[in-house]
């Protein structure tokens, strides 16, 4: 049972991780093509940088949680995808620095550079992270010992290619209507445009993902043994329809949380077709790495699950305010009322 | 060279740049915290103005700390899986428990701070740079819990083919874990105060914004003579900690070969670990390090010979580091008194400006020898008496590592330089003119 919770919350963290995280990986993927001046690209910026890294640290508390959890899965796993994973880590290091870093330099060919940082920091992330995640619902070439013998070539197969196109449409949709949602002016009617056209390539990936997903995988057979788990890619369908309906009738902010649920329900999808497996060895199934065969002591996921029941709250409600107080609409900052030292 | 040896100078390099950045931000938040609830308490402008110019240096400096960290996370399982998967019950939690508690908060907050200057009130504003301070000084708590334990592991059972969690109290209130803490916090305190006095000293100088820097500098000196004493008190309990759980690390930052009854103190040796011996042993205080280890003079101490050669941790390195963390913290308590004695007509003292200007690199410099020392002293274990570095790595290909070795190590090089290079010209630069207009509508962006 706790290891059941715990790979729901597992779940439940990577969907909260890419919901929130997206945006600004689909931004930095964006930004070349929507940016026409430097004004652009401040107004840009300003709707990542009070909130790039409460989104990452998602991410980290999802790695945190694997470790503690499922400690035999954490080491596999990520020793197992050691080159994705660390170019995954150089460039969201890169990331976070051109974030910060780019509008302190005046000259015109830093400001180039760390423009190029951004799009190779959010567009890496985005891409390699659909690769990684559809290489884990189709499986990987581990064998009992937890030693890999694929590479990352191996992980560039088609299907993994798949979810890497997948995710990064996924991701440049929500950092589009993030975009028409902050800001009021040319650039987001732009933006608003972009993701309306971006929506049919994502409807497209997503239909063709699902049916690579019926031949390379395993994931429907949960489905098909609980037909009530298919409420899950129903609400996805429902969510991916109305990103559009509510582009369309220019209702950013209610098409954005659409897209907020598709990321969380297409996650959820893959997540709950993989139960109990976390790791799926693609060289023999009594390798694979499952909730039961590769979780933490029943002591340490009780406490654990006492601190996310505590804490996971708290940071919910303080993220929330956070994200009110820096405000959902017209821009970061109003001019001139913003203090910056 | 093999996977364990590439993954131990990836680790090695990837910790030690972090920890470049992080005791400035464990430091300077709280200092950042006194100085805004300064302003608040008394209304003086100055000391909003002194909060926001070092405000800007923390969040450089901040930026980097928190791109580097990601990495560490994850190290554990690229790197260290078979550790990870041996020791995950106990030491994963901690990490997440820290990620839960304290990243969330620090991260947060630290962009309400950065962009309200002008959207909160002055008391909602230093509450919240009090919400970083104490979220990464809590972050710190964690990791260091879980960095003790892998020195002196408590509170587990051998079960399944793994250590497993036995009580979690005991692995958070071990005195070796506090110990740490309180040592490692307070070398940020003082690294901070060091900064910010040996800057300020540069300012004072060259005679420019005078009572600013003075402001800035009697913050800073109170604060780093505070520290420098605990340290230095609390360094010595520290010592008889290690002694107690780790006899061999003793044995190696002391280069202590043969065990003996009421040890000697030497000022200066030179360890010749080829012939078990030292090569110079200068300025022997009879029964010092007997009192220092047990605080008894007349107390045995392990020497290096005692422990199978196999269990022995390197000498040369533990030992040069003690000598140098140690070294620089009866300098730090020396100038900080001289500086406290002398903080009302400091700008007087071209001397002792030059002085402290130059002691900036120093806590830097104690702060990685005390890491070095703690983590190549614990060798060849990773976890202190139960499992071997050796059998620590990922069945990883060593050309992997070395690739991303390779690829850490540039990358790094050109984060420090970007990073120490924006921090040097805006702390030369001084404050901003306070006849200056306001600040231009169209701003620069990111909190940093
Ligand atoms: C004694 C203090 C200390 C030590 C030994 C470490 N760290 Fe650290 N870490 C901090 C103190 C800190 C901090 C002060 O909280 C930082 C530094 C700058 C910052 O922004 O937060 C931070 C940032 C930071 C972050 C980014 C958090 C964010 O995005 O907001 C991660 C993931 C880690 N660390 C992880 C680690 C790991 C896995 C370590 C061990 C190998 C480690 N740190 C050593
Ligand atoms: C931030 C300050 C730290 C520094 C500068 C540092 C430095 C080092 C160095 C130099 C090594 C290599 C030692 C050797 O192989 O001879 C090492 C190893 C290691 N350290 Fe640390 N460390 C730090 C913090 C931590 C923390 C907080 C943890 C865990 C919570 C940790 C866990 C490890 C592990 C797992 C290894 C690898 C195994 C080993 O080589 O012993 N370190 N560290
Ligand atoms: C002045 C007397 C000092 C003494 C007697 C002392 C003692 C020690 C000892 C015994 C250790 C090793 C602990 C272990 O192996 O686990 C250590 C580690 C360390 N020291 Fe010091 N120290 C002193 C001053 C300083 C100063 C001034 C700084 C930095 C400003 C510093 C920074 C560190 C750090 C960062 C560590 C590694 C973390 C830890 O093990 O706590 N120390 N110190």
């Amino acid at each position: 049972m706790l290891e059941t919770i715990w790979f729901a919350l597992w779940g439940i963290l990577w969907a909260v991780y890419f919901m929130l995280d997206g945006f600004d990986l689909g931004i930095g993927t964006l930004t070349p093509f929507l940016a026409k001046s430097e004004g652009d690209k401040r107004a840009i910026y300003n709707s990542m940088a009070p909130y790039w890294d409460g989104n990452q640290v998602w991410l980290i508390t999802a790695g945190g949680v694997t470790f503690a959890a499922f400690p035999k899965t954490y080491a596999v796993m990520f020793s197992s995808l050691y080159s994705a994973l660390l170019l995954i880590l150089f460039c969201l290091i890169v990331r976070g620095v051109a974030m910060e870093y780019r509008f302190k330099f005046i000259s015109a060919k830093w400001k180039k550079f760390w423009d190029t940082m951004l799009w190779v920091g959010t567009f890496g992330p985005a891409l390699l992270f659909g690769v990684a995640f559809a290489n884990l619902f189709r499986g990987i070439a581990i064998d009992k010992a937890g030693v890999s013998h694929g590479t990352l070539l191996s992980l560039l197969n088609p299907y993994g290619l798949m979810g890497g196109v997948l995710f990064t449409l996924l991701f440049t949709v929500h950092g589009a209507l993030w975009i028409a949602v902050k800001s009021g002016e040319d650039l987001g009617r732009r933006a608003g445009k972009l993701a309306q056209s971006l929506w049919y390539g994502l409807a497209a990936a997503a239909v063709v993902f699902l049916a690579a997903t019926y031949v390379s995988t395993h994931l429907y057979d949960n489905y098909l043994k609980y037909p009530a788990l298919f409420v899950i890619p129903l609400a996805a369908v429902g969510a991916l329809v109305g990103i559009i309906i509510f582009a369309r009738q220019g209702k950013w902010l209610t098409a954005w949380y659409s897209s907020a649920v598709f990321i969380v329900t297409v996650t959820l999808f893959g997540v709950t077709g993989m139960y109990p497996n976390l790791l799926l060895s693609s060289l023999d199934p009594a390798a694979s790495l499952s909730a039961f065969n590769s979780s933490s002591s029943t002591l340490t996921l009780e406490i654990m699950l006492g601190v996310a029941l505590v804490f996971v709250p708290i940071v919910i409600a303080y993220q929330i305010w956070a994200y009110r107080f820096f405000g959902t609409s017209a821009g970061v900052r109003t001019p001139g009322t913003e203090g910056k030292m | 060279m093999d996977t364990v040896m590439l993954s131990r100078l990836q680790f090695a390099a990837a910790t030690f740049f972090h920890f470049l950045f992080v005791p400035l931000t464990l430091g300077l938040s709280v200092l950042l915290a006194i100085m805004e609830t300064a302003y608040v308490r008394t209304g003086n402008e100055e000391y909003r103005r002194i909060a926001r110019f070092w405000g800007k240096i923390f969040l450089i400096n901040f930026a980097i700390g928190i791109v580097t960290g990601i990495t560490l996370e994850f190290q554990f399982g690229t790197n260290w899986s078979r550790y990870s998967e041996y020791v995950g019950d106990i030491f994963g939690s901690l990490l997440a428990i820290e990620a839960t508690v304290a990243f969330f908060l620090e991260s947060t907050f630290v962009a309400v701070w950065a962009l309200g200057w002008n959207r909160l009130s002055p008391k909602a504003h230093a509450v919240t740079i009090w919400l970083v301070a104490i979220a990464s000084n809590l972050s710190a708590i964690w990791i260091l819990i879980a960095n003790a334990w892998m020195q002196n592991p408590v509170g587990y059972a051998i079960r399944h083919g793994r250590a497993e969690l036995y009580s979690f109290t005991a692995v958070i209130t071990q005195p070796f874990a506090w110990n740490m803490i309180a040592h490692t916090i307070s070398a940020a305190y003082i690294l901070a105060a060091f900064f910010i006095m040996g800057i300020s000293a540069w300012h004072l100088l060259n005679k420019k914004n005078v009572s600013f820097f003075k402001n800035s500098f009697r913050i800073a000196v109170t604060f780093a003579l505070i520290f420098s004493i605990v340290e230095i008190v609390q360094g010595d309990m520290h010592a008889a900690e290690v002694a107690k759980y780790q006899p061999a690390k003793l044995a190696a930052m002391e280069s202590l070969w043969d065990t003996t009854k009421s040890a000697p103190e030497y000022l200066f040796a030179i360890p010749d670990p080829a012939h078990e011996r030292n090569i110079a042993e200068i300025g022997r205080l009879p029964g010092l390090l007997s009192y220092l280890a047990y605080h008894h003079f007349d107390a045995e101490v392990k020497g290096l010979k005692a422990f199978p050669k196999a269990d022995r941790p390197p000498v040369t390195l533990p030992y040069f580091s003690f000598r140098i963390m140690v070294g620089l913290g009866t300098f730090f308590f020396l100038a900080a008194l001289l500086g406290f004695l002398f903080r009302n007509s400091i700008e007087t003292r071209p001397g002792l400006l030059k002085m402290f200007l130059f002691s900036i690199p120093l806590p830097y410099v104690a702060c990685e020898a005390g890491w070095m020392l703690a983590e190549v002293g614990r060798q060849p274990w990773v976890v202190y008496g139960i499992m071997k570095t050796s059998d620590a790595a990922s069945p990883v290909a060593a050309s992997q590592v070395a690739i991303s070795l390779a690829a850490f190590v540039l990358l790094y090089a050109f984060l420090g330089l970007v990073a120490f290079y924006l921090m040097w010209d805006h702390a030369r630069k001084g404050p901003p003119d306070e006849t200056a207009l306001p600040e231009p509508a169209d701003e620069e962006v990111g909190y940093a």
